[in-house]
């Protein structure tokens, strides 16, 4: 009987040790990418990156000036065809819909979220290169607004659910119409979750590659306007990365250092934000 | 109009959860002018039935009433809500200020019924304000945060807010249920000087209170309206049985 | 105050009419129908997906039939398209990340949502959670750079040396490789297991703990033959989640898996994977032929991630509506 529980407190104190070494594991990769990164980014990062052109293919220096802007171009068109109508979806299953409309919007939203973005990509081809028949910053800014749809109407809906319905209430007392009450109401009182929840999309999809290496494409020089190939912070971090020449991995470690840490103070602020507010 | 007048006069008025139902055939008849209790155990529909007189159960799926409800001789039940409920204002049972600055809580209403600001809108805010005797302990911080009052103040706040519209008619839910004494006791004086300018309808688990305020009382019982008369009758020499149970504590 | 007729029926269908109206005049109505569009988008769009997928490819579906799934060869040159190869990559580097990633990603939950005070536990699933927002280029980069060469000098070799009798490693050791691949997905889909697992372990009511300690069973045999087993529904979910993810993983997978359509044994070879050889050839894909069969594989991938994880939803549907596993 002694022995039997020896060894039983043994298997308890072991196998949760073991459970913590698997969570400290994963912990540790974090630190580790953000070390890594910082470390072999940190040193290449310089201004001539950031304002700077790439330099022909097989010589040294120049930067990504172009990616950077061309991925704020893109960034900028996906949220404003994304944003809006996520928005507006959300505030449809919050505040309007039934019983069973609504579910199979979201769930079609969370499928719509699992797709691989490269079939996003795909479909964002059909649509726009196909047709038009070269690459577009435009098509490129379809893939990702189309993928940030879902993410906007489910955080959206969230947020919107968090007010409580007394505050409705109160505004529907005093006569005002629902539309008035959602927009003067329920929608300030949930800003901070609707703000957060955007960020948290555009934060998503700006590190998205896939869909845009047949889209946006890539390019070498700036590019103007909305209907040429653009170069991207994330495939050009591919394209280096891939490469033969010691100096463009140089540099891809540093916009994978400039990508990355967009991408964390996004998250990292956002849900700081979200946790840190307090119930009325 | 003069105080005899009838404000509301509800006929036969049965209301629905989806298939379940209840109210049963209320009828009763407010007078302008008056405070009204309803009374009654958890659960005996008082709160239904305020709740149909500015059609607030709209906002529930599978709600309904039926009967009939004329507010000074119009059909309630199938006015434009948004109209009515600019006639007959509410007061929640807890505090629900808006998360907006004090001046904002008030203002909503006449922003949302077209005011346009300026000196005018400033003026109905400090006069709603001091109607809900809540002027000079807030005249110095218009613009802070509704949050940041006692839980007494917000409902002040509240019933002001509510006032600022002007109402006819102004509908209680349990408004002192989350208050202590000394908050309570405070909203009922403000109850009795609002008087004069509104029909006043108070549902409330108080039966002192009720005592204390009401000029008519009506005791709500399973989804009836068991009795209704003037509050010295009810309490003192109640008609029917059920009344004088529950009054004298007997049960609920 | 008794006596007075009561309208009803007809009086309530009168009612409905002006409400309507009403509706209108307080743009409620239009609100209303404008955002109700707006949440149809999803709707419409899933569908124009499937469309055009399917529009598209059906030149490569109707020639090559299933044969498509079972052909070995891609060869865009003679316009002979066969699946294989990315279909076993896929499905091979899925399975290698999953083996890895759910004893890793359960013990891990387990120990966040059993051991750790709830500060730590938070804090530690803040950073987990972090994980999952870093893109897969970047997962790439550090997989090329640093997993890479790790493997080609002592990973493999160790593996060889410890385990080679296996078919399963042996072979010239490039670095690349379903083994690659395979790691990177593993460490790239972990979080979602554990953020998942995590709160469906937390909650798993206490009085079931409680009845399990109360009968003398150590806090392990608890977790282990009780609470985990209360919270399998959705620890299965959170597996079919991160297995979706890993099928539609891009980037990270075709910077370090190799890039060569074989198919071979060993987990040192070189391998393919369907969403790697979209990426990598359907820029520069010429000929109506070469951009179907594309398009074909992209619809697989497209079918085979729906499936798996509308099952995986419905499933998390069942667990918090009904609480348990049950």
């Amino acid at each position: 009987m002694l022995w039997r529980n020896t060894w039983r407190k043994f298997v308890n104190y072991f196998m949760f040790s073991m459970t913590g070494l698997c969570a400290l594991v994963t912990v540790g990769v974090l630190f580790f990418i953000l070390g890594y990164l910082v470390w072999n980014g940190g040193s290449s990062l310089s201004w001539a990156f950031l304002t700077h052109l790439p330099t022909p293919v097989g010589e040294s220096g120049g930067g990504m000036a172009n990616a950077i802007v061309g991925s704020g171009k893109l960034l900028l068109l996906a949220s404003a065809f994304g944003i809006p109508i996520g928005f507006l979806g959300g505030v449809y299953l919050a505040e309007f819909g039934g019983r069973a409309f609504p579910f199979v919007v979201r769930y079609t939203a969370d499928l719509l979220n699992g797709v691989p973005s490269i079939v996003m990509g795909i479909f964002a081809w059909t649509i726009v290169v196909l047709p038009m028949k070269h690459f577009s910053t435009f098509a490129g800014g379809l893939a990702l607004g189309v993928m940030m749809i879902p993410i906007a109407v489910r955080s959206t809906e969230e947020a919107l659910r968090t007010v409580p319905l007394v505050l409705r209430e109160g505004a529907l007392a005093l006569g005002a119409s629902k539309w008035k009450t959602i927009a003067t109401v329920v929608v300030p009182a949930a800003r901070k979750g609707i703000v957060t929840g955007i960020i948290l999309d555009i934060a998503r999809v700006s590190g998205e590659t896939a869909p845009l290496l047949f889209t946006a494409f890539s390019n070498r020089f700036w590019s103007p306007g909305w209907n040429q190939p653009t170069a991207s912070l994330p495939v050009m971090v591919y394209t280096y990365a891939i490469s033969p020449y010691d100096d463009w991995h140089k540099q891809a470690w540093a916009a994978g250092l400039v990508l990355l840490t967009l991408v964390l103070v996004a998250n990292v602020a956002a849900k700081l934000s979200v946790s840190g507010r307090s119930a009325h | 109009m003069a105080a005899d007048d009838v404000k509301l006069r509800v006929s036969g008025l049965d209301f629905y959860y989806g298939p379940k139902q209840t109210l049963f055939g209320v009828n009763l008849q407010i007078l302008t002018n008056r405070i009204t209790a309803l009374i009654g155990p958890s659960g005996c529909g008082k709160s239904t039935f305020l709740r149909t007189l500015n059609r607030m159960y709209e906002t529930v799926p599978h709600a309904r009433a039926e009967g009939e409800v004329l507010f000074d001789n119009e059909d309630l039940l199938a006015m434009d809500p948004v109209a009515l409920r600019r006639r007959v204002g509410m007061v929640f049972q807890r505090p629900n200020p808006f998360p907006k600055s004090i001046f904002d809580n008030i203002a909503y209403g006449l922003r949302v019924n077209g005011s346009h600001g300026g000196a005018a809108l400033k003026e109905k805010v400090e006069k709603s304000l001091r109607r809900a005797a809540l002027w000079d302990e807030v005249k110095d911080q218009l613009h802070k945060s509704a949050y940041a009052l006692s839980g007494g103040q917000q409902q002040r706040l509240c019933i002001a807010r509510a006032l600022a519209v002007d109402p006819e008619v102004l509908l209680l839910d349990e408004p002192c249920s989350a208050l202590d004494p000394i908050a309570t006791a405070k909203i009922e004086e403000l109850l009795y000087s609002l008087q004069d300018q509104c029909t006043l309808i108070i549902v409330t688990h108080n039966m002192q209170q009720a005592a204390r305020v009401a000029d008519f009382t009506g005791f709500f019982l399973l989804g009836k309206l068991i009795e209704y008369n003037k509050t010295e009758i009810i309490f003192k020499t109640p008609a029917k049985k059920e009344t004088e149970d529950y009054i004298t504590g007997r049960f609920g | 105050m008794a006596g007075i007729p009561v309208p009803r029926g007809r009086a309530a269908a009168n009612r409905r009419a002006p409400a309507f109206i009403q509706g209108l005049r307080s743009g409620d109505t239009f609100a209303h129908l404008f955002t109700l569009l707006c949440a149809a988008s999803i709707l419409l769009v899933t569908a124009a997906l499937v469309q055009q997928l399917y529009v598209n490819s059906t030149g490569a579906v109707h020639k090559f039939g299933f044969r498509f799934l079972t052909g070995r060869t891609w060869d865009p040159v003679s316009g002979d398209f066969g699946a294989l190869p990315f279909v076993y990559g896929t499905l091979i580097t899925s399975a290698l990340a999953l083996l890895v990633a759910v004893p890793l990603g359960v013990g891990a939950a387990i120990f966040l949502s059993e051991l750790a005070p709830p500060r730590i536990s938070n804090a530690m699933t803040f950073v987990i959670e972090l994980l999952a927002a870093i893109p897969s280029v970047i997962y790439g980069l550090l997989g090329i750079f640093i997993l890479v060469p790790f493997l080609r000098q002592y990973g493999e070799p160790f593996l060889k040396r410890t385990l080679g009798f296996l078919p399963l490693f042996r072979g010239p050791m490039y670095g690349v490789g379903m083994l690659a691949g395979g790691l990177v997905l593993a460490i790239m889909v972990v979080p979602f297991i554990i953020s998942l697992s995590r709160e469906v372990l937390l909650a798993v009511p206490v009085e079931q703990r409680e009845a399990a300690l109360g009968l003398g069973a150590t806090k392990w045999e608890s977790t282990w033959q009780v609470v985990v087993p209360y919270a399998r529904i959705g620890i299965m979910a959170s597996i079919f989640l991160a297995l979706a993810r890993a099928l539609g993983e891009t980037m990270a997978v075709t910077m370090v898996i190799g890039n060569d359509p074989r198919i071979s044994a060993s987990l040192f070879a070189p391998g393919y994977s369907i969403a790697a050889v979209i990426a990598n050839e359907f820029a520069e894909a010429t000929g109506d032929l070469y951009l179907q069969a594309l398009i074909e594989l992209g619809l697989v991938l497209f079918a085979l991630t729906i499936v798996i994880n509308g099952l995986a939803r419905i499933a998390i549907i069942f667990t918090t509506q009904k609480g348990s596993g049950h």
